[in-house]
């Protein structure tokens, strides 16, 4: 039997003497592996970052909305029109047995100024709930009461973020600080959140008591109401009780009838989250389709190649069987070089898709990641790939008789 | 025993609807350390009775035995392996392989024979010596001469340390000078090594050089004589 090497050698003396036309025939294969690497990378990321999301946001999250999704006619988007209020939240509160914490949320970007220091951040107005919610401990003081709540305390607690562009080294707590001119107090920090996957700052806000961010901030045009509601079920077994639950206290409230259509929407995050993963998903498997359509084609473009290959070098083989080949020997020979040309090509293949990967997370800003494994599964597939393709013509070229070889023209 | 044993061997090409008997019940034996000259005008049958000596090609009818093995029982692998351990080629036209150095061609017979790498280097090296071809072991065959070429076939012939070589019309592409330089090379072979040599020649001056000559005509064997001179 022939020695690699050796065989390495000529397979890459052939390469070389036809550069272009190895380099045309490995397109398929880098191309092909290219999609597999960055499929793999956008699903592993996508995965990463929903898991991540959930992490953050809390979990068994169930999100109230005002407006419809779905209605005929004309379709107002979600979250269009005020329709949730205080009472709502209330009721929820005190009527769903299968929900923990709920938490009205109103809120909006504002100015905020400390001494000579102004940043303008995201203001959200809730009750103490949306710490237990949004599974967001305090770093220091104390979170607003219900009795700052009922009484629309001038009070706030503050992300790192802020902190750091107003204060500086300065404790913050006991100080004043002036959101929209109306001066508050702070009386507590959060703990850091750092960034969520998708790139925004979480600790870039203020929270506040939902009334006073009614009364002294964003609450005039409607009166009593809030933006949404946020709420947290008992557990993950309770999520499909607690939005059926919430489904009915609603309609209730709202003197919504079993044929019309709600003007609130009840999501939970595993749902949002399901949306997203779905598209990754298609996304996936659009890369999946381009990869193993181009990953044939570029081993059909070895096997003609390497029939080419085999017919131009007939005498060769000739040759060689005069000089002891057996049928193995040749076809290793032509079987390590198309599995040279298409793991020459699974190589760039990797390079590009890493690449690609890397573009695509810094110019649409997808996440992507490129596992170790992907960059295995890759290769062993260019060599699959090769090694499938070549053996036609590896066969092909171990059957020719040696006195019809030789004599080749 | 002889070394070459070939009992009534006839090979017969079809074309359409007409034989061609290329070869007819050919008898011969050949004894080790002979060096036979086979002549006979063209189309008579040498190449194809060389090619059947070789293991390349399978006779119509007949037995070839060879140092004791009856060939015609043996597979494409094993046939393959007898030729690498027993029967080096010379051709006219060289037969080198392009775009390879002629140490590397040089190594071919005993890469396949599995001979281990360093091996390989030493011998064909010391083959290429042998044929007086030192220095030019890193030469591709397109930069070499025409008789520089078939020294090279005829270093890689006699590497592995084959008892046999075939030679058909080795001095055919090569001028007179040079034509016995290359005879003066295998008549060596033949004194020193002991090794048996047959050779296809057009030419009385080649042949001399040969211990018997066989003629061939319209695929028979007509003559087989020691010397010519
Ligand atoms: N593959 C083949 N198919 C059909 N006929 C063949 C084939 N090979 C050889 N022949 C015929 O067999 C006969 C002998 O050919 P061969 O090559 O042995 O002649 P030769 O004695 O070597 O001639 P030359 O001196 O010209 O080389 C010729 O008539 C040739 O046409
Ligand atoms: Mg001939």
């Amino acid at each position: 039997m022939i020695d690699v090497s050796s065989a390495l050698r000529v397979s890459f003396r052939a390469l070389r003497v036809n550069k272009l036309r190895s380099a045309l025939t490995m397109l398929g294969i880098i191309i092909g592996v290219g999609a597999v690497i960055t499929m793999l990378a956008v699903g592993t990321g996508a995965r990463r970052m929903i898991a991540a999301q959930i992490a953050g946001m809390g979990s068994n999250l169930i999100m109230i909305l005002p407006g419809a999704t779905t209605a005929g006619g004309a379709r107002m988007g979600a979250g269009t029109q005020p329709t949730l209020s205080m009472g709502d939240a209330d009721a929820i509160g005190k009527d769903a047995s299968a929900v923990s914490d709920v938490a009205p949320v109103l809120g909006g970007i504002a100015q905020v100024v400390y001494g000579h220091q102004n940043w303008s951040t995201s203001i959200i107005g809730s009750t103490p709930s949306i710490f237990n919610v949004r599974e967001w401990p305090i770093a220091r003081g104390r979170t607003f009461s219900e009795q700052d709540v009922k009484t629309a305390t001038k009070v706030c607690l503050l992300g790192e973020t802020v902190i750091n562009n107003l204060f500086g080294d300065t404790d913050p707590i006991g100080q004043i600080i002036r959101i929209k001119n109306v001066p508050f107090t702070v009386i507590g920090v959060l703990t850091p959140k750092g960034q969520s996957p998708a790139g925004q700052d979480q600790d870039d806000n203020i929270f506040v008591p939902v009334t006073t961010a009614q009364k002294k901030l964003f609450g005039t045009a409607f009166p009593g109401m809030v933006r949404i509601i946020m709420v947290k079920a008992k557990s993950a077994e309770n999520m499909a009780s607690a939005e059926k639950q919430i489904n009915e206290i609603l309609a209730q409230r709202h003197h919504i009838g079993a044929k019309q259509d709600s003007d609130f929407t009840v999501r939970n995050l595993t749902q949002i989250m399901q949306t997203a993963e779905q598209s990754a998903k298609i996304m996936t498997l659009l890369l999946g389709a381009i990869a193993s359509v181009s990953l044939i084609v570029g081993g059909i473009g070895i096997m003609n190649i390497m029939l080419v290959s085999v017919t131009e070098r007939t005498r060769e083989i000739g040759i060689r069987m005069a000089i002891g080949a057996k049928t193995w020997d040749i076809r290793l020979q032509f079987l390590i070089e198309a599995l040279s040309l298409s793991l020459l090509g699974g190589i760039i293949g990797i390079i590009l898709g890493v690449s690609g990967s890397r573009a695509l997370s810094m110019l649409a800003g997808w996440p992507t990641e490129v596992s170790p494994l992907s960059l295995a599964l890759a290769f062993g597939f260019s060599g699959l790939v090769g090694i499938f393709f070549g053996f036609y013509p590896a066969y092909k070229a171990s059957l020719l008789n040696p006195i019809d070889a030789l004599r080749y023209e | 025993m002889a070394l070459i044993d070939v009992k009534d061997i006839t090979k017969v090409y079809r074309l359409g609807d007409t034989e061609l008997r290329a070869l007819d019940t050919i008898n011969l034996t050949i004894d080790s350390g002979d060096f036979v000259a086979v002549m006979g005008p063209s189309g008579s049958g040498k190449s194809t009775f060389m090619n059947i000596l070789g293991c390349l090609d399978k006779p119509t009818s007949g037995a070839y035995v060879l140092d004791g093995i009856d060939t015609a029982r043996l597979s494409r692998d094993e046939l393959a392996s007898i030729r690498n351990k027993k029967i080096g080629f010379i051709f006219q036209g060289f037969n080198l392989l392009s775009r390879t150095t002629a140490i590397e061609n040089c190594e071919l017979p005993m890469l396949y024979a599995g001979i281990g790498v360093d091996e390989r280097g030493r011998k064909a090296l010391a083959a290429l010596k042998s044929v007086g071809l030192e220095g030019r072991q890193h030469h591709m065959p397109n930069q070499l001469s025409g008789g520089q070429q078939q020294r090279v076939a005829i270093a890689r012939a006699l590497v592995n340390g084959t008892p046999i070589i075939l030679a058909d019309e080795p001095t055919g592409n090569l001028d007179s000078k040079t034509s016995v330089e290359i005879m003066e090379l295998l008549v060596k072979l033949n004194n020193d090594s002991g090794i048996t040599i047959m050779l296809v020649t057009h030419e009385h001056d080649i042949a001399a050089f040969a211990k018997r000559t066989i003629r061939f005509r319209d695929g028979r064997l007509v003559s087989d004589e020691a010397g010519t001179k």
